[in-house]
């Protein structure tokens, strides 16, 4: 996984709740057996649309999603994450995203950031007033902080849970980690009782 | 302290625990399908990582297959790249497959319970949300990422944050005809789609313990849908009677053993919950859905809410979009609401009570003029199950189409898809934008208020039906 210590960019409100990965990225884009190649897929359905906020001139090229709450609801599929890594996201803030998207997220090194929803508010507001504004996402000092002229700066803290941070900071990856344990993988094994299930005799 | 079901069985699969560190789950049972790891498994050869425990491990195809025509090639030349690539990985791997065809395979949540592979207090994941159905034998079962699944494959085990817990407590009866869909569906509409987010739901009370094992599977199914980690319900003699005899389950000693441990495995009196939710099943009534997510829903007597009703701004914002989306208007009663289709299956009510259920109404009845209704039963099993009952001529004398097992119009993976502004009456767990098939407009129902949507051709509950609904024998 690619590291994440701080990211600066535009950034693109998204103004709609309940964004389920259905809508990120439909099923007919999950026959795929690779990782990349979903960017044309990323809200395939809206951006037939030529008003929705990707397509507009203004927030081409943007690497921050700023989107409503409850975000990454729905289907497990991972896909979704990669849609947006494709098309270029580093980040997406929201006051609240769904477990396993945001699970899915931290380990692809895509940051999800939790706001309050008025800070989120305020920021979409912010780029939405000067669409060059240029969003900062600081990992290393959890913090958000975006900056346009004529408006007041926005500096925002977030939580990350230490553990997470650690992982995105250096770029860890989750299996080699585990294997480090293998010693304890082992002990657990042998000490399961008999009558758990097996789906093959080995 | 007393601890909750869900923490005990957490507790059971720790095999490392380190301060400031998520804890490292052991994991029981791993299900596969084609959609979500193929790229899990090329993580594994790139590495030149083995299947650990291939023996915990088991794949089916259910996303991608056709309905129809299941002995000629599939059609869709990327679908079929996607069953042959699950094909390739469970050779390569030794990994244990059904494929279509198989007379085990199916929808991955119907498959695991029926093969008696899920059973209460074991750990269950699969790289798909609805992995929380197995919850209702008292598992801790959830979906995870592609990630996470090669996780698994490679260590058998996950790294996970700590959870917390919900009891929702159900007490009382259900009244005649509501079901174990309006219940959910009327929970998530109470809690919202967000509500569950970072807790573990028990189901429990009166009305939980009534229901048998294939209605639990719906609640715990659709537990996701209110953005839970996992759904549970204590295992009791219902759920024991269920296992006994099947497949995988313990058998002889070890089924005494297994009996045993499952007995310990409810929430301590003296346990606390993080939140509770308190529900009188007795006021209930049949419940579908009139938005984009599962949380839009309301009892079928109702009439379409008014957008302006709504006191958070954004919540206003998504019922205004999804009234835009599902072309209706505020105040329209929902019983007057027509739909195109009906779809009957999924790993929500595709399994055999379902189809019995949909079956006893329409017998000696027709599907309306106009409307398409599709079976589709879970799995194969189920199907052959219904076949033996002649639960197939049921359907297809109503005018109903039977099909094939498998996912099928639950997300239109496969050609099974809503038309552009088409709409239907579903028993699936999902009615988001798009979900069954491009511009398609999806009513979430129970297999008894589709069965008589099907007959009326506008939303409906059985108790809609009147006697005159029944097709007269030819020739009287
Ligand atoms: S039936 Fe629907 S919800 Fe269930 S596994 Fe298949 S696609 Fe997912």
């Amino acid at each position: 996984m690619e590291a994440f210590t701080t990211h600066t960019g535009r950034a693109v409100p998204l103004r709609r709740s309940n964004v389920d990965t259905d809508q990120i990225i439909p099923a007919h884009w999950l026959k795929k057996v690779t990782r990349d190649g979903f960017e044309d897929g990323l809200f395939e359905a809206w951006r037939k649309d030529p008003e929705f906020v990707l397509n507009q001139e203004a927030y081409k090229g943007a690497t921050v999603l700023v989107a409503g709450p409850d975000f990454g609801t729905g289907s497990s599929r991972e896909h979704a994450v990669w849609a947006l890594q494709n098309y270029g996201f580093k980040a997406v803030i929201s006051s609240r995203f769904a477990d396993i998207f945001r699970g899915n997220s931290l380990k692809n090194g895509l940051l999800t950031v939790v706001l309050p929803q008025e800070t989120v508010d305020r920021l979409q507001q912010l780029v939405e007033a000067d669409p060059t504004a240029e969003v900062t996402v600081d990992l290393v000092d959890r913090q958000v902080r975006a900056e346009a002229p004529g408006q007041s700066k926005l500096t925002a803290d977030f939580e990350l849970d230490e553990n997470a941070r650690w992982r995105l900071l250096e770029g860890l990856d989750d299996i080699s980690l585990t294997l480090r344990e293998e010693s304890s993988i082992v002990d657990y094994e042998a000490n399961r009782p008999s009558f758990k299930p097996r789906t093959i005799e080995v | 302290m007393g601890r909750t079901l869900a923490e005990k069985v957490w507790d059971d699969h720790v095999v490392r625990r380190a301060e400031g560190e998520p804890d490292l789950l052991f994991i029981d049972l791993h299900l596969l399908h084609e959609v979500t790891s193929p790229q899990a498994f090329d993580g594994l050869r790139k590495a030149g990582r083995q299947v650990r425990r291939t023996d915990l491990t088991i794949a089916t195809e259910d996303h991608n297959t056709p309905t129809l025509d299941i002995d000629k090639p599939i059609a869709d030349p990327v679908s079929r790249t996607q069953l042959e690539t699950l094909r390739k990985n469970c050779a390569e791997f030794g990994v244990r497959l059904h494929p279509l065809g198989d007379v085990e395979q199916g929808v991955v949540h119907v498959v695991g319970p029926q093969l008696g592979l899920t059973q209460p207090g074991t750990t269950v994941v699969c790289g798909d949300s609805h992995t929380s159905t197995h919850g209702a034998f008292g598992a801790l079962a959830f979906g995870i990422g592609t990630s996470q699944v090669e996780h698994v494959l490679a260590t058998q085990t996950l790294p996970l944050a700590p959870f917390k817990t919900m009891a929702i407590t159900v007490e009382g009866e259900l009244p005649d005809g509501v079901t174990a869909k309006d219940l959910i569906l009327a929970i998530i509409a109470k809690i919202g789609t967000g509500g569950g987010q970072g807790y573990v739901l028990e189901y429990r009370g009166s009305a939980i313990e009534k229901l048998s094992m294939e209605a639990r599977m719906t609640i715990c199914n659709m537990s996701i849908e209110a953005g839970a980690r996992a759904g549970m319900i204590a295992p009791d003699q219902t759920t024991f009677d269920y296992l006994q005899g099947r497949d995988h389950a313990p058998k002889g000693e070890d089924w005494d053993a297994a009996v045993a441990y499952w007995k310990t495995l409810r929430t301590d009196d003296d346990a606390v919950f993080d939140a509770e939710v308190v529900i009188d099943a007795a006021t209930l009534a049949p419940f579908v859905t009139w938005g984009t997510n599962p949380g839009q829903g309301a009892p079928l007597s109702a009439r379409v809410p008014d957008p302006a009703s709504y006191e958070d701004a954004s919540e206003r914002l998504a019922a205004e979009k999804a009234l835009e989306y599902m072309g209706l208007t505020a105040g329209q009663p929902l019983r007057e609401i027509n739909v195109d289709t009906v779809f009957v299956g999924s790993c929500t009510n595709g399994r055999i009570e379902d189809l019995r259920s949909a079956a006893s109404i329409l017998e000696g009845r027709k599907v309306a003029d106009g409307v398409r209704m599709l079976v589709v039963p879970g799995s194969v099993r189920v199907s052959l199950e219904a076949v033996a009952e002649g639960l197939d001529k049921v359907f297809t004398a109503a005018g109903a189409e039977w099909r094939h097992a498998g996912c099928s119009m639950c997300l239109g993976m496969n050609p099974d898809q809503l038309a552009p502004g088409e709409r239907s009456a579903s028993t699936s767990n999902r009615n988001f934008e798009g979900r069954q098939g491009k511009g398609g407009r999806t009513h979430l129902v129970s297999p008894q208020v589709a069965a008589a949507t099907a007959v009326l051709g506008h939303l409906a509950s059985p108790a809609d039906l009147s006697d005159t609904d029944v097709a007269t024998p030819a020739g009287v």
